[in-house]
């Protein structure tokens, strides 16, 4: 133990931490995923039957699955989702809601300001950076690729 | 039918998450970054229509389906407005998701008290 070099005491350390199962992990990424999906066709569903338009129909879901998140989040029962259902919880857009309002109501003690709206995008900050601006990017491309049309 | 389909390539993109969080060091937060950018690439190339298309919901409320939404966005803005519209676009597109994750995060954030993590 005593006269280990760096190299074989990185290795043994590596052997020492606990391997994910990954099989599982997949199934219930899969399982946790598919449902909270599954609960979106429900909106969807529900919002088309009453007469709206695609498109008010692709933001009223994504305003509703926000909300849910967001709610389940202040519950604290996301984060146990979370903790079954790993990328299963954390890739949906309440996956998204759930990393808006966890950090903000951590650091709810620092103010109204530097504290809750602040931390209110320390993950949707990164996530609207890049989205948002590959997707000017994008339209830029489309136009200079077919001029518009 | 639908819910099933749904279900299937939803779980399915959220499948693709696990196996990277499993493999490599990187974080949540690093796979929303990341599979936002890959949506809103996918909807540029016009390939993530056809899922939508296929799993409705399976396909939108996975958080790619956000970027799509947002690269869709910015295409149909350019044709009506050009460049400016590449601009406008996108968040357009997207602006009842943000300003919902704004006014309900900001609600929950204050109405909640944060749970002791064990």
């Amino acid at each position: 133990m005593e006269n280990m070099n760096k190299k074989d005491y990185q290795k043994y350390a590596e052997k020492k931490i606990p391997k994910p199962t990954y099989l599982k992990n997949i199934i219930l990424a899969f399982l946790v995923g598919g449902a909270i999906c599954t609960v979106g066709q429900m909106v969807r569903a529900w919002l088309t039957k009453n007469g709206l338009d695609e498109k008010s129909v692709a933001s009223g879901t994504a305003i509703i699955m926000v909300f849910i998140g967001s709610f389940l989040t202040g519950l604290g029962v996301y984060d146990k989702i979370g903790k079954v259902g790993g990328a299963g919880a954390a890739v949906p857009i309440t996956g998204f809601a759930n990393a808006i309002v966890s950090p903000a109501m951590e650091f709810k003690t620092e103010g109204l300001i530097f504290g809750v709206a602040a931390k209110l995008f320390t993950i949707a900050g990164p996530v609207l950076v890049y989205g948002v601006g590959s997707s000017i990017v994008v339209g830029i491309l489309h136009l200079l690729f077919t001029r518009g049309r | 039918m639908e819910y099933i389909k749904a279900f299937i390539v939803g779980g399915l993109i959220c499948v693709v998450g696990q196996i990277i969080l499993d493999n490599t060091k990187l974080t949540p937060a690093h796979i929303l970054v990341s599979f936002v950018t890959a949506g809103v690439i996918l909807g540029g190339l016009g390939l993530y229509k056809p899922i939508v298309k296929f799993a409705g919901a399976g396909a939108t409320v996975p958080i790619v389906g956000f970027g799509n939404a947002l690269a869709e966005g910015a295409i149909e803005g350019v044709k009506k407005n050009g460049i400016i519209g590449a601009f406008t676009g996108g968040i357009t597109a997207a602006a009842g998701g943000i300003a919902a994750a704004i006014l309900f995060g900001y609600i929950m954030a204050l109405v909640f008290k944060p749970k002791t993590k064990n």
